[in-house]
C-alpha cells in the first residue's frame, strides 16, 4: 500500500479552504451591498391574516394584501374574513387608528328547490351553473333562480358551503367568513352578503320577473304584490324591479310582512328550504401553523 | 371522379329510410306565423311594418343596412297583430313580427319575375335579386347567400361546390329536393357560377343517396362544366371544409374560409331557392323540412312557410307518440334540443326530430381517460379533450392556443367519448368567451 503524503493532503485542504474563504467573503459583501429592503411589517401582517388566500380583498393572496396595506394601497379593513380582530391587529402593527368593519355572511336569495321550482327541461350537460345558464336560458322556468349545480360550493375558500339534496346550496353560518367569493361566482347573482348577526326577515327570492310569470315558475317567488311594503311598520321594505327588498338596518323582525306575503317568500334565516346546516369547520389559523 | 374520405369523422346510424322515399308535400297554410327578425348569421333586421298593417305573401317586412344580413318577407297574407320578443329555436327571445292569416294567401305585387333570362343579366343584378329575396344558407347555419357570393376581389375563386351531402342522420329534405327539382338546383348553380365567374361547378352527394346521384348526373350531363361527385358516407361530410377536402383535396387554413382556397360552397336547397328567386321573383318564404324520428306518428317531408309554429307542424304529422321525449330542431348531431314547441320554423330549419325515451341516454359525466378517441375523429385535427378541459375550467388562453376557434362544432368528439364528457358544449362556451375577449 502506497503511503499517503502529508503534503498532498495539506495542499488539497488549503486550496479548498482558500476557495471557500474567498467565496464566503464575496457573498457576505454582496449580501450587504445588494441587500433588498424588507418591510418587517409585511411579514407581521401576513402572520395575522387568515392565510386562506380567498381573494375577497381583491388581491391574489394574503401576502399581496399585506404588501398593499403596508404601501398604503389597500384599506386596513380590506380583509373581510379576518374580521374585527385581524383589523385591530393590523392597525396595531401599522400604528393606525382602528376602522369599523361589519362582519358579513352569505345568503342564497332563492328558495325554489327541486320540488318547488318548475323545471322546463332535463339538463344533461356540463355540471356548472355558468354553463347551464347559457343553455336556452337555464333549465329552470325562473330565469333568476338557483340552478343548484354548485359553482358557489366549489368556489368557497372556507369549505362553508355544500350542495343540499334539494338542489340549493347550504351555508354554514359559523364557517362562513363573509368573503363574498361565492357571490362573485354565482352567474345569476343570487347570493347576497348581509351583516353577520342579522337574524330578522329576508325576501328569499331574486326574481325580477312580473308577478304572473313568477307565480308560474315558482310557488315561493316574490310576485311583487307590494303587500309587504304596505304592511311594514318600519317602512323597511322597498320594491326594486318587481322584487321586494328588506333593508337590514331597519327591519326589527316584527313579522307583519310574513303574515301578509301570500307567496310565502319572506322568511327568517333557517326557515327556508335551504336550511342552514353545520359543516365541519376549517380552523384557518391552525392550518397555517 | 371519386372523392377521397377526409380524416376523422364518425358513422352514426342514418335512419334516412324513414322519409327518403316520401316526396315533399305542401303543409297546411298556417293561421298565424311568427317571423323573427333574426333568422340568419349577422345583423338582425328592423321591422318595416307596424302593428295593424295588412301584409301580403312575399312582402318585405324586415331589412337592415348591414352587409352581413338578409331581408325577411311575410310568408302569409294577413294582418300584423304584434311585434314583440318571441321564443326562438336558439333559446333566446327574439323580436318577431306576428301575422294572423286572412286566409286568402294573396301574393304581393313585389313578387314578379324579372323578365330577363340569366344570360341577359349582369352578375351584379343576379346578386341583387339573391339579396332582395332574403336567401340564406339552407343547410342549417343560415349564412346570407349573397355575402358568400361576393368574395373580396383579391380572392381567386375557381370552383363552386354545391353541397348535397346531407350528412346529418334522419334528415332527407335536401335529398328530396335533388330528386324532385334537379333542374332548379342546376339552374341555381349556373346562376351562382355566373355571379362568381367560375368555370367549375361540382355537386357533392353522399353515396347513401344513389337515386339523387343518378338524377343529378342526368341533369349535369347536359352541361359541360358541371359534374356530380359521389362522396363517401361519413359524418360530417357536409361541413364545408370537409367537403372541399374530400372533393379537391384542398385544406382550408386555420382561421380561414373556403374562399382562401378558391372555393365557394352552397347548399342544394339554397341553389333551388335562388333559382326560384331568379325565375319567379319568389323570396325565401317557405322551405322543405323533414319531420321525423321514432317519436313522430307520421314522418314526412313538408314544404313549410317560414314562421309556422313547430307544434302545429308536429300536429300536422299526427302528433307525437306517448313515449316521445326530446324534440330537436335540425339534425341529431348539430341540432338544438328544444325546451318548448311554441317556436317558429325558420329559413335555416332543416328538420324537426322527435326522439323517444329509448333513443336517449342520460349518462354521468366521468373523468377523461385519455383514450384519444376524440382526437381520432376530429375532422379539423384538434385535440377536443384538451379544449374540453379548457372550456370546463374557463381557461381562455389555453383554448385559444389549441385553436378552439377552428372547431366546427360537429359533435363527433362528444359522440365517441366513452366518458360521456360534453366536449362540444364546453368548446362552444369557451369559443364564445374567446370571441367576447377579442371584441373588447
Amino acid at each position: 500500500m502506497e503511503e499517503i503524503k502529508v503534503e498532498v493532503l495539506l495542499q488539497a485542504a488549503l486550496a479548498l479552504g482558500g476557495l471557500g474563504a474567498i467565496f464566503g467573503i464575496l457573498l457576505s459583501v454582496a449580501a450587504r451591498v445588494f441587500a433588498v429592503e424588507v418591510d418587517e411589517r409585511v411579514e407581521q401582517i401576513s402572520e395575522v391574516l387568515p392565510g386562506a388566500n380567498c381573494g375577497a380583498c381583491g388581491y391574489a393572496g394574503c401576502n399581496n394584501f399585506a404588501e398593499a396595506v403596508c404601501s398604503g394601497n389597500a384599506d386596513v379593513g380590506g380583509c373581510i374574513p379576518g374580521g374585527k380582530d385581524t383589523v385591530s391587529e393590523i392597525c396595531q402593527i401599522l400604528g393606525k387608528e382602528g376602522v369599523e368593519s361589519v362582519p358579513k355572511k352569505a345568503v342564497v336569495f332563492c328558495d325554489g328547490d327541486r320540488q318547488t321550482a318548475v323545471e322546463r327541461f332535463v339538463y344533461d350537460g356540463s355540471p356548472s351553473c355558468k354553463h347551464a345558464d347559457k343553455m336556452g336560458g337555464g333549465f329552470k322556468a325562473c330565469a333568476y333562480g338557483c340552478l343548484g349545480l354548485g359553482d358557489c360550493v366549489e368556489a368557497c375558500p372556507f369549505g362553508a358551503m355544500k350542495m343540499g339534496d334539494n338542489g340549493l346550496p347550504l351555508i354554514d353560518e359559523e364557517a362562513c367568513e363573509g368573503c363574498g367569493v361565492c357571490a362573485n361566482y354565482c352567474p345569476r347573482g343570487i347570493i347576497g352578503m348581509i351583516p353577520r348577526d342579522y337574524r330578522n326577515k329576508l325576501v328569499m327570492c331574486n326574481s325580477r320577473d312580473r308577478g304572473k310569470s313568477v307565480v308560474k315558475a315558482c310557488p315561493v317567488g316574490c310576485n311583487g304584490c307590494k303587500a309587504c311594503t304596505k304592511a311594514c311598520p318600519q317602512e323597511a321594505i322597498t320594491m326594486e324591479d318587481n322584487l321586494a327588498v328588506i333593508d337590514v338596518d331597519k327591519c326589527d323582525g316584527c313579522g307583519e310582512c310574513v303574515a301578509k306575503c301570500k307567496q310565502g317568500a319572506i322568511k327568517a334565516l333557517g326557515e327556508q328550504h335551504a336550511a342552514v346546516e353545520k359543516l365541519p369547520r376549517l380552523k384557518l389559523r391552525k392550518l397555517r401553523k | 371522379m371519386k372523392a377521397k374520405a377526409f380524416k376523422g369523422g364518425v358513422h352514426p346510424e342514418g335512419h334516412k329510410e324513414v322519409t327518403q322515399r316520401l316526396s315533399i308535400v305542401g303543409s297546411k297554410l298556417p293561421e298565424r306565423v311568427v317571423i323573427p327578425m333574426q333568422q340568419h348569421i349577422g345583423a338582425p333586421c328592423e321591422p318595416l311594418v307596424e302593428v295593424g298593417d295588412e301584409v301580403k305573401v312575399g312582402q318585405k317586412i324586415g331589412d337592415t343596412e348591414a352587409f352581413v344580413s338578409a331581408p325577411i318577407h311575410a310568408s302569409i297574407s294577413g294582418k300584423v297583430t304584434a311585434i314583440e320578443p318571441y321564443n326562438h329555436p336558439t333559446g333566446a327571445k327574439v323580436k318577431s313580427v306576428i301575422i294572423e292569416a286572412d286566409g286568402n294567401d294573396e301574393w304581393s305585387q313585389e313578387v314578379k319575375p324579372p323578365g330577363k333570362s340569366v344570360e341577359e343579366m349582369e352578375p351584379k343584378e343576379i346578386l341583387n335579386i339573391i339579396r332582395e329575396a332574403g336567401i340564406v344558407g339552407m343547410g342549417g347555419a343560415a349564412f346570407p347567400a349573397h355575402v358568400k357570393l361576393s368574395p373580396p376581389p383579391e380572392k381567386m375563386i375557381d370552383t363552386l361546390i354545391l353541397n348535397g351531402a346531407e350528412c346529418e342522420p334522419h334528415l332527407t329534405a335536401d335529398h328530396r329536393t335533388m330528386i324532385e327539382d334537379p333542374e332548379g338546383v342546376v339552374f341555381g348553380l349556373k346562376a351562382m357560377m355566373k355571379v362568381l365567374g367560375v368555370e367549375n361547378g361540382i355537386i357533392g352527394i353522399e353515396e347513401n343517396k344513389p337515386d339523387a346521384i343518378k338524377t343529378m348526373q342526368e341533369m349535369a350531363e347536359k352541361e359541360s362544366n358541371i359534374i356530380v361527385v359521389p362522396l363517401p358516407t361519413m359524418y360530417p361530410q357536409g361541413a364545408e371544409k370537409m367537403l372541399i377536402e374530400a372533393i379537391n383535396g384542398r385544406q382550408v387554413p386555420s382561421g380561414g374560409l373556403p374562399m382562401d382556397v378558391g372555393v365557394v360552397n352552397q347548399n342544394v336547397g339554397t341553389s333551388r331557392a335562388i333559382a326560384q328567386a331568379i325565375r319567379e321573383g319568389k323570396p325565401l318564404i317557405e322551405r322543405p323540412l323533414t319531420v321525423t324520428g321514432a317519436g313522430i306518428n307520421t314522418p314526412a317531408n313538408l314544404m313549410v312557410r317560414v314562421g309556422t309554429i313547430v307544434e302545429e307542424i308536429i300536429e300536422q304529422c299526427n302528433g307525437m307518440r306517448d313515449d316521445a321525449c326530446k324534440v330537436i330542431i335540425g339534425g341529431p348531431m348539430m341540432g338544438m334540443a328544444q325546451p318548448e314547441l311554441d317556436i317558429p320554423a325558420l329559413k335555416g330549419t332543416s328538420g324537426i326530430l322527435v326522439l323517444t325515451e329509448s333513443e336517449i341516454s342520460y349518462s354521468e359525466i366521468n373523468s377523461c381517460i385519455r383514450c384519444a378517441k376524440c382526437v381520432d375523429v376530429c375532422p379539423i385535427n384538434l385535440i377536443p379533450s384538451f379544449l374540453g378541459r379548457a372550456g370546463e375550467k374557463g381557461q381562455v388562453e389555453v383554448a385559444e392556443e389549441y385553436h378552439a376557434l377552428d372547431c366546427i362544432e360537429c359533435g363527433c368528439c362528444t359522440y365517441v367519448c366513452p366518458a360521456s364528457r360534453p366536449l362540444t358544449q364546453w368548446i362552444k362556451i369557451i369559443k364564445a368567451e374567446i370571441m367576447a375577449q377579442k371584441k373588447q
